[in-house]
């Protein structure tokens, strides 16, 4: 399987797991790592088609699965994800088609944005998952208010703030964070803290030492996650979530990661990020991590994976033939959801 | 008008459950302008949110109130004050119908007063409403009676598309009438004829209409017949009332208190030189503010007034 450094343990038993995760947790560890090889495995084709000219950008979250996945399986239906730059894979995981998603990294005329934005920037409404904005932090605010009419309406949902380190400078974060707090709303701010913010590292972002500790200032509890632990993650989300259910409110959870490729297809790391930073990455990577536990515990066979590779590599396959035969968005789209049908664009001719 | 704007809010309040209002110092003290009096009492405060001082955080989290579903009223307590939450409104709120291919759609209004008149000075007088108009998605409404103030807000609030409410608060107190009963709407996107004329037309909004009628009327008696629009929607315009008097009179004067270069009437200038060129007998004329800050001392300086209006409307008139 995985060559390379060797990760650091999870330090967990089978009777751990079981009173920690309740009695289906080899089948919720066994759903997260497939998740894992799925998401890697679309990273890997996704990069390899954009440097074909085949798909016009591509952003990957490899390094921060367990996070996305973690929030995927530990959500509820009805709570709603404001995502970051890199949360689509929480969209796949709570029932977003990946075909649908493909369509969406085409920009081709399936696409539910109607090919109107750059790849990555998906619109998942039928798993709440709030169409993405590439201005960093804009969306916290709006976890917000939508938290704000889950408690108007009485409908016990959460909403989720995804936004990374660098997301942590806008002012988006303070007001959200604020209101949050003044209004004890169910949200759970989700801090990615992959460490780079573009080229500048998270000690360019903030003098604290664990970003978790801004949470004071808005009367929330912070907490720091080791985010490359998918058991350690899903644990505090559920957490925080069922606390923010339960009326308690909002909570700050910064998860520590490691981004392990460039920022996006149009970035070169080597600019910037020390020679040493992709060993003490991988050593984080969370997919070893938990295949190392899978295996230990006697859950994982080569077999087993192989045949998991096979049928994600065929969904794949289908997706992106599926996405390169349907033809882009017709000209007619161009002035459609401007406003809502049958109103004009800016004057009436 | 404020007390036209009151009743439009209690109105929509009472009509539908899910009109939330929220901005600073809109409860309990009713609102600077005092446009959300008494609503605090009657709906309470999970309905009528007095927040923290954060315009981003105003308009960011009404955009998700939106995005649930409610329908949520923004008060932004100056249009001066409203950038920090601008990068909401131009990047988030006028795009996330489009963005998500009409799968979002994003329907908060927002009430802002502006406009000079007041002695605010360069924070409490500024006239900004082509930001606004030039961002695809928003629709721009400027009331200039309380009867449109009531019925174009009504129709805001319950529009379903993002707008931009601009109160002219100069004439908050000063211009009074009639208003309506109960649920009565003026469409978004329909200007109003404010006095038929024959010679020359006048396009103005918000609180220039007062100065424009003055101006209007008083050229009668100099067997001038201005007739004069209110535009009331900004965005989307009302092409066709602009170009019908236009093809009847052949004249045209534009007025705003807004700055001139790449002001509104700017963008009826080149509507008119696009689609009434051959109706036009006499250039294009505007009053306007100047390109400046709004300046505190010399404010009556700055904005257009009756004796500039009529001016300009007798040098059109004139030249051809
Ligand atoms: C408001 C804003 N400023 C700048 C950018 C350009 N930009 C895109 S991503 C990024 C860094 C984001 O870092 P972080 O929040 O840590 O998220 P990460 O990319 O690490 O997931 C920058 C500067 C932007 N998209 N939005
Ligand atoms: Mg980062």
């Amino acid at each position: 399987m995985n060559a390379g450094p060797s990760p650091v343990p999870l330090p967990y038993s089978a009777p751990d797991l079981q009173r920690l995760l309740g009695a289906d947790w080899s089948r919720l560890l066994w759903t997260a790592y497939r998740w894992m090889r799925t998401a890697r495995a679309l990273d890997e084709r996704m990069i390899a088609l954009q440097r074909q000219g085949r798909v016009g950008f591509y952003g990957p979250g490899t390094g921060q699965e367990a996070v996305s996945i973690a929030a995927g399986l530990a959500t509820h239906e009805n709570d709603w994800v404001f995502p970051g730059l890199r949360e689509q894979l929480v969209a796949l995981v709570r029932g977003h088609p990946l075909g649908t998603y493909v369509h969406h990294l085409f920009a081709d005329g399936l696409d539910p944005g109607l090919g109107r934005q750059m790849p990555c920037h998906p619109t998942a409404r039928e798993v709440h998952q709030v169409s993405m904005s590439s201005c960093v932090g804009t969306q916290i605010t709006h976890a917000v208010g939508c938290a704000y009419g889950f408690r108007f309406r009485h409908d016990a949902a959460v909403a989720l703030a995804f936004f990374g380190d660098g997301g942590t400078s806008v002012n988006d974060f303070h007001a959200g964070m604020n209101f949050a707090g003044v209004f004890h709303l169910p949200v759970v701010f989700c801090c990615t803290n992959n460490q780079w913010a573009i080229s500048m590292p998270v000690e360019r972002q903030s003098h604290v030492a664990e970003l978790a500790s801004k949470a004071a200032a808005y009367g929330m509890p912070g907490r720091r996650v080791d985010g490359s632990d998918f058991i350690e993650t899903y644990l505090q989300l559920s957490q925080a979530l069922e606390a923010a259910r339960r009326g308690e409110g909002p909570t700050l959870l910064e998860f520590v990661i490691y981004r392990m490729s460039p920022h996006t297809t149009s970035d070169d790391p080597g600019r910037y990020q020390p020679k040493d930073w992709k060993e003490r990455a991988a050593e984080h990577d969370p997919m070893p991590r938990l295949e190392q536990l899978l295996g230990a515990l006697g859950l994982l066979s080569q077999d087993l994976v192989r045949e998991m590779d096979r049928q994600i590599d065929a969904t794949l396959r289908e997706a992106v033939a599926a996405a390169e035969a349907t033809p882009p968005p017709g000209p007619d789209t161009l002035e459609r959801d401007v406003f809502a049908p049958s109103q004009p664009v800016a004057g009436t001719d | 008008m404020v007390q036209a704007i009151n009743r439009a809010l209690r109105t929509a309040m009472a009509a539908d459950p899910e009109v939330l209002l929220l901005g600073e110092d809109i409860g309990v003290n009713g609102g600077v302008f005092r446009a959300t009096e008494g609503l605090l009492k009657e709906f309470g405060s999970e309905r009528v949110i007095d927040t923290p001082l954060s315009e981003t955080g105003i308009i960011g989290t009404a955009i998700g109130m939106a995005l649930y579903g409610l329908k949520p009223v923004a008060e932004i307590q100056f249009l001066d004050f409203i950038y920090p939450g601008f990068d909401q409104i131009v990047s988030e709120l006028a795009k996330f119908r489009y963005r998500s291919g009409g799968q979002y759609p994003c329907h908060v209004v927002i009430r802002s007063p502006y406009g000079g008149g007041i002695k605010g000075g360069l924070y409490h007088s500024q006239s900004t409403e082509v930001y606004f108009t030039h961002t695809a998605g928003l629709k721009v409404v400027v009331p200039s009676t309380p009867a449109d103030a009531q019925g174009l807000l009504l129709s805001a609030i319950f529009d379903p598309d993002p707008v931009m409410f601009l109160e002219p608060k100069r004439i908050y107190r000063a211009v009074t009438g009639e208003v309506p009963e109960g649920d009565h709407r003026v469409p978004i996107g329909k200007a109003r004829n404010v006095r038929e004329g024959h010679d020359v037309s006048v396009f103005a909004y918000g609180a220039m209409i007062p100065p424009a009628t003055d101006a209007c009327q008083s050229l009668e008696a100099e067997g001038i017949s201005a007739e004069l629009i209110d535009l009331r929607t900004l965005s989307p315009l009302d092409t066709s009332a602009v170009l019908g008097s236009v093809e009847k009179t052949g004249r045209a004067v534009v007025v705003h208190e807004a700055a001139r270069f790449c002001g509104y009437g700017a963008e009826i200038a080149a509507v008119l030189a696009e689609k009434a060129f051959y109706s036009l007998k006499a250039p294009v004329a505007r009053v306007t503010g100047f390109d400046t800050p709004f300046p505190y001392a010399l404010e009556n300086l700055y904005l257009p007034n009756a004796a500039r209006i009529r001016e300009a409307i007798v040098a059109t008139v004139k030249a051809a």
